[in-house]
């Protein structure tokens, strides 16, 4: 599935996106989409070989969890197309990064824009922390730092079938922080992982801050490298970077690309917001109005008529 | 109308633990999550900051422990037992750290679904010797939960309310002590935690209708005082009703069963919470609706027990409802 829109505008509309729904509901993962916007963009739009969805483009109400009664139980991985072998795989292993994943199915027509009048509604498929029967998940992930490993597992059960299918793995730097992270390289190294991907949104941030003040995690390109992945870092806003990045050589070892970004790429009012970006929720009517106004330019829309 | 407080552990922590050496407060990345923003503000001193890296928080507080610290440790109750069970075995329970967990978010209180849910906590603490287990269903008992855990010689797990908490209570938690809310002597009904409240809005129904209800609240599941449970239980006439915001295995309703199967009580029990599921993603009200944690769930199981329908509508609950304690607003954060 090839789309139209070129990658700069499905970054520019998934923003757009984030945009409009953040401003509606008084907050939202708004940085988010300013410093993941062209990772998604990119891997959705240009670098994941995906099928056609299987999912309807209006998704489905919550169908329960999983259990021996829930026969008809599924994941939302149709939205990136059906498991064949020869077709990629993303785990969105932040799984908060969710709306901002939403916004990009969208943006790719994989997803009615109705599926973001869903957001967080009670009874709708579409959760704020994705879910794996979101819209685009296939595993839980909210429990942070558990996505890589999962990959792992899935890449080499693919390779020992025989899949010519890729698996990636979008991450967030906050992940870097756990423990479990660093067994997944240690082991995808020790096992010759070279069929997994990850890129990551290293945007210096996490829920208490910028990371630096929270806990300092170092040289975390040297470190992946020790543990055994190839390990690249690039502009994560420079779309010619990353296209070069997946092409780095890595027989025998997963490749992790790190993608260097701005918690405000894009809405440079949000700056005002420094140290805090985690989630963005507006503190006055003055301050969203404003918002508003500048983001709205910025992204050369309309401000949005959140009154209504 | 009920009292509402807002953010009662942000201040009853800070009152308590300021200036106080022994005690050092640890936060996991949730720092403003778990209302301990302005303690790090305040008091940078006493303040850790651990990073998202929970296993390692927890075996670095029995460090801390041992050095003779007692360390308050903060993050969603999840996050604190789930990754990290190993290290508080180890670190923590076996060798009795006076470490005081306050797991915030208990249950359904999140909407952040399944990752973020603790719904089995207390089945897994009730099954950790030398551990405590205490859990607040209004805004004094947040207010207390401080001294009351700190109070114990051994580790203490805390089921933490935040935000906008009812004020239900007027005395502080008496650990090892059980609130006698009404005293009837129809039906046994015995809630913890958010579960309460929903149960005193049954109960104010069901009295109208006749029924005596004889209401139990519990902010002290671990250790058990089973000879008063038993006293209360042999003063009613038909059995006992249950409602935890929990799984049914292993939480109150299994401690209530397994104090009646020892003490050979043939009375009937009816154990409300969740029913052997995983929860979903949504607002409070809503999934305490789906899973049937609600005042009319409690209503439901009383019927059950009794083989009587009492004709309660749903606009019976609502009049019945603790006024304006909910704002209905959607939590749109963590
Ligand atoms: C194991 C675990 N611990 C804590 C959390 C709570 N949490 C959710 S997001 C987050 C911050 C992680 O950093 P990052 O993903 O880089 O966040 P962002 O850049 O979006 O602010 C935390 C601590 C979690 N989801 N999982
Ligand atoms: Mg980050």
């Amino acid at each position: 599935m090839r789309n139209e829109k070129t990658t700069e505008e499905v970054a520019l509309g998934i923003r757009r996106r984030v945009f409009e729904h953040s401003m509606r509901n008084n907050g939202g993962y708004l940085s988010q989409a300013c410093s993941a916007g062209e990772q998604l963009a990119w891997l959705y739009n240009e670098e994941l070989k995906l099928g056609a969805p299987t999912l309807p483009m209006i998704p489905k109400d919550f169908a329960g969890v999983p259990s021996a009664e829930n026969t008809e139980y599924h994941t939302g991985a149709g939205y990136n197309g059906p498991a064949a072998p020869e077709f990629d795989r993303l785990f969105i292993a932040p799984a908060h990064y969710a709306l901002v994943a939403y916004a990009t199915l969208i943006e790719v027509g994989r997803m009615a824009p109705e599926g973001l009048e869903m957001f967080n509604k009670d009874g709708s498929s579409v959760e704020m922390i994705g879910a794996e029967h979101s819209p685009g998940m296939e595993v839980h992930n909210g429990t942070l730092g558990i996505g890589l490993s999962t990959g792992a597992g899935l890449a080499y059960g693919r390779r020992l079938k025989g899949d010519a299918g890729r698996t990636w793995v979008f991450m967030s730097d906050g992940e870097v922080q756990e423990g479990q992270t660093w067994e997944a390289v240690q082991a995808a190294a020790h096992h010759g992982i070279d069929n997994l991907y990850a890129i990551m949104d290293v945007n210096d941030q996490q829920c208490d801050g910028a990371m630096d003040s929270v806990m300092e995690v170092g040289d975390i390109k040297t470190k992946f490298q020790n543990f055994g992945a190839a390990c690249i870092e690039i502009d994560g806003h420079d779309l010619n970077a990353m296209r070069d990045a997946v092409n780095e050589k890595h027989d025998g070892k997963p490749l992790i690309i790190l993608a260097r970004t701005n918690p405000f790429h894009s809405m440079p009012i949000l700056e005002e917001r420094f140290p805090r970006l985690h989630y963005v929720r507006f503190k006055s009517e003055d301050e969203r109005a404003r918002m508003n106004e500048s983001i709205a330019k910025d992204l050369g829309v309309d401000p949005i008529d959140y009154a209504h | 109308m009920v009292e509402m407080v807002s953010r009662p552990y942000a201040s009853a922590f800070e009152k308590f633990a300021a200036g106080n050496k022994d005690i050092l407060c640890l936060s996991a990345d949730l720092t403003s999550s778990c209302e301990i923003d302005g303690f790090r503000d305040r008091h940078p001193e006493q303040f850790m900051s651990m990073g998202m890296a929970e296993q390692n928080m927890l075996s670095f507080a029995g460090g801390l422990g041992l050095a003779g610290f007692r360390p308050f440790i903060h993050t969603f109750g999840v996050f604190m037992y789930r990754r990290p069970y190993d290290q508080l075995m180890a670190s923590i329970a076996y060798p009795r750290r006076k470490v005081r967990l306050m797991g915030f978010l208990p249950g359904v209180t999140t909407p952040g679904g399944m990752t973020h849910q603790s719904i089995e906590d207390i089945s897994v603490m009730r099954s950790i010797p030398n551990m405590t287990i205490l859990e607040t269903g209004d805004a004094t008992e947040v207010e207390s939960i401080c001294e009351a855990a700190d109070s114990i010689d051994g580790p203490v797990w805390c089921r933490v309310l935040r935000g906008s908490v009812p004020r239900l209570f007027d005395t502080p938690i008496k650990v090892g002590e059980i609130r006698e809310l009404s005293s009837g002597d129809d039906i046994l009904v015995v809630t913890s935690g958010i579960c309460t409240e929903e149960a005193m809005r049954a109960r104010s129904a069901l009295q109208k209708a006749g029924l005596s209800i004889r209401h139990l609240h519990l902010h002290t599941i671990k250790p058990f005082d089973s000879k008063a449970l038993l006293d209360h239980i042999s003063s009613v006439k038909h059995g006992v009703v249950t409602l935890e915001n929990h799984v049914t295995e292993g939480g109150i309703g299994s401690l209530v069963a397994e104090t009646m199967a020892d003490a050979g009580v043939g009375k009937r029990l009816v154990r409300l919470g969740l029913k052997d599921t995983y929860a979903h993603g949504g607002s409070r009200p809503y999934l305490m609706r789906y899973y049937g944690l609600d005042a009319t769930a409690m209503v439901r199981g009383i019927e059950d027990l009794m083989g009587q329908e009492f004709g309660i509508t749903e606009s019976d609950l609502d009049t019945a409802r603790v006024e304006d304690v909910h704002s209905l607003v959607k939590a749109e954060a963590l």
